[in-house]
């Protein structure tokens, strides 16, 4: 293969890269600065991706940790034209446990034998709905400042919504949860997609908002302890 | 006592350690990589002046504590929160006897807290009971997060935990302060999870839990528990240097505290000496919520900066407040006697 076509493959590993989330902050771990290295090299059978991973403490939440490589070590595997894929988290007081684990796709409880139980699946799924709400408030925020009125909020459809990276993202969470997303689909629903009573969006619409002060706040704390920890900007390796 | 503007304020500093995290204490990298994760907090929120080389951050001594609190810093009362850590340090990183020790050395300013760990069973409990009578414990610390051999951890509402609750309330230790917030020990699912706080806080209504770091980085969950159960409140250790590094975002999380819980179960820590309480305090006694928040969130009173800063601790552990600072709670006086455990939440509608 020609040098070109292996930096389109490492471009293309990049974009796959910034589709994995950091699931509590709800940002692209490329945009967070977590990304420090992403190698291509030819190998036997195709091309060989490894990536390095850096968090902001050495004590961030191992299970937080083991889904962002995880989803890293899929997301690359998919990848047409790779043969091997390696994420390495570094700095991480349990980096060699989850880097095994990933590499083996043996799954949390099995990297951590006896320590660990669960699978994170609810965890995930937990940080998916509080992602969704923060961005229900967003975009009943941005309507607000339009001038729309609260009372109209339970009857507002996603058709309603302008065009916005707000919009967008409320669509992807949308589709994570299986959630339906036509343009006729009330704006305001529940976890599980039921719309939100009139009566009760207000209280829902406050709540909504304590979760999106809540994790931006989380993810600028992140960002600052980063910045802290290797004095560097969060460009990553780009 | 600090006075700003001819408002005087009484400070309780409900959170400060003295801990050491010196490489002779380190028993392994997991102690290494603690303090280290601390200093990182250190001098990412501190202003830069305020910020400390990390040999001196690994172990201060007895003097620069006692005069960064009380000489410097303008506390009248700190409180010490063990952390006992003591699969990461040889002597443990700030257990209750060290921090007695300097207590007893410096009467009628520091008041020790002590801790349990519900796996310890039976011999726990006679062990809390020595404990509470050395040191007339009025609170514990406690971590649910704790890893102990093969548990990942407890929660309050386990039965086993219960039965220490029950013996705070034999003891008259009525302030169970629980760590909710930044990782620091291995964990297995969402160690900030509160929900366990709720159980207890409805079975043990007597006792008061005051949720340290006030569940960030989960504020939402927090603020929905201690909205609906009134023995709930928040330490604001690790919330308030942020005062300095991203004002307006303080502005917001005391803003969404005060709206969910009220000005009266809030309490102000420094986490000494992951920060200093000097900075801490001027700023907060300087802070108001910006203009464009108010419609929201409203305005900070004298009072309600009182209050958070030392009268609602004061309360908890029955410490005296000099008269030239009660004496300017002209305002609410019928809601001091009453009491902040009595008052009511406010329920979402």
């Amino acid at each position: 293969m020609t040098a070109s076509a292996q930096d389109s493959l490492a471009m293309r590993a990049w974009e796959t890269l910034g589709t994995v989330l950091d699931p509590e902050l709800d940002e692209p771990i490329t945009d967070l600065g977590f990304v420090t290295a992403l190698n291509v090299r030819s190998g036997a059978g195709g091309k060989d991706v490894h990536v390095l991973l850096r968090l902001p403490t050495y004590f961030c939440a191992p299970n937080f940790a083991y889904l962002m490589v995880a989803d890293a070590h899929d997301a690359l595997r998919d990848l047409p034209g790779v043969a091997t894929v390696r994420i390495e988290l570094a700095d991480h007081f349990a980096a060699a446990e989850i880097n095994a684990g990933v590499a083996s796709e043996a799954g949390f409880g099995d990297t951590f034998p006896g320590e660990a139980t669960d699978e994170l699946a609810e965890l995930r799924l937990t940080f998916r709905r509080k992602a969704h709400l923060a961005c229900i408030e967003r975009a009943c925020r941005d309507l607000i400042g339009r001038g729309w009125q609260v009372d109209a909020l339970a009857d507002t459809r996603l058709g309603d919504l302008p065009g916005s990276p707000a919009r967008d993202s409320l669509m992807r969470r949308r589709a994570e949860l299986g959630l339906p997303a036509g343009p006729d689909e009330p704006l305001f629903v529940d976890d599980n997609g039921d719309p939100v009573l009139a009566e009760q969006v207000p209280a829902r619409l406050r709540f909504a908002r304590s979760v999106r002060v809540s994790m931006e706040g989380n993810a600028g704390f992140c960002r600052g302890l980063l910045r802290t920890r290797y004095g560097t900007t969060e460009e990553g390796a780009r | 006592m600090y006075t700003k503007d001819g408002e005087n304020y009484f400070v309780v500093d409900s959170h400060v350690h003295f801990w050491d995290g010196s490489p002779a204490n380190q028993a392994n990298r997991y102690g290494k990589g603690f303090i280290e994760c601390f200093y990182d907090y250190h001098r990412n929120l501190s202003p830069e002046e305020w910020v400390w080389s990390l040999e001196k951050f690994s172990k201060y001594s007895e003097e620069t504590l006692i005069n960064d609190l009380f000489s410097e810093g303008y506390v009248d009362r700190a409180i010490f929160q063990p952390t006992y850590l003591t699969d990461f340090y040889v002597n443990g990183f700030n257990t209750t006897e060290q921090d007695g020790a300097v207590a007893e050395r410096h009467p009628g300013q520091l008041i020790v807290n002590g801790s349990f760990d519900p796996r310890d069973g039976e011999l726990g409990l006679e062990r809390l009971e020595l404990l509470a009578q050395r040191w007339n414990l009025k609170g514990v610390k406690l971590y649910t997060a704790e890893w102990k051999g093969e548990s990942k951890g407890w929660k309050l509402s386990d039965p086993w935990a219960y039965r220490y609750l029950e013996k705070c309330e034999q003891l008259g230790i009525k302030n169970i302060h629980v760590h909710k917030g930044p990782t620091i020990y291995p964990l297995n699912r969402d160690a900030f999870d509160v929900a366990d706080v709720d159980e207890a806080a409805t079975t043990f209504p007597n006792l008061r839990f005051i949720i340290e770091h006030c569940g960030l980085p989960r504020l939402e969950d927090f603020c929905w528990i201690a909205t609906q159960e009134p023995n709930v409140y928040g330490g604001l250790a690790v919330a308030m240097p942020f005062i300095h590094s991203r004002p307006r975002y303080f502005a917001q999380v005391i803003g969404e505290l005060l709206y969910w819980l009220d000005e009266n179960r809030l309490t102000f820590a420094s986490d000494y000496a992951i920060w200093h309480p000097k900075w801490l305090i001027e700023k907060f006694v300087d802070l108001q919520i910006p203009e464009d928040m108010q419609a929201e969130y409203g305005v900070l009173t004298p009072d309600i900066k009182r209050k958070i800063l030392g009268l609602n601790a004061a309360k908890l552990y029955d410490l005296a407040v000099p008269a030239e600072v009660t004496n300017q709670v002209a305002s609410d006086g019928a809601e001091q006697t009453a009491g902040a455990v009595d008052s009511t939440p406010k329920i979402p509608a």
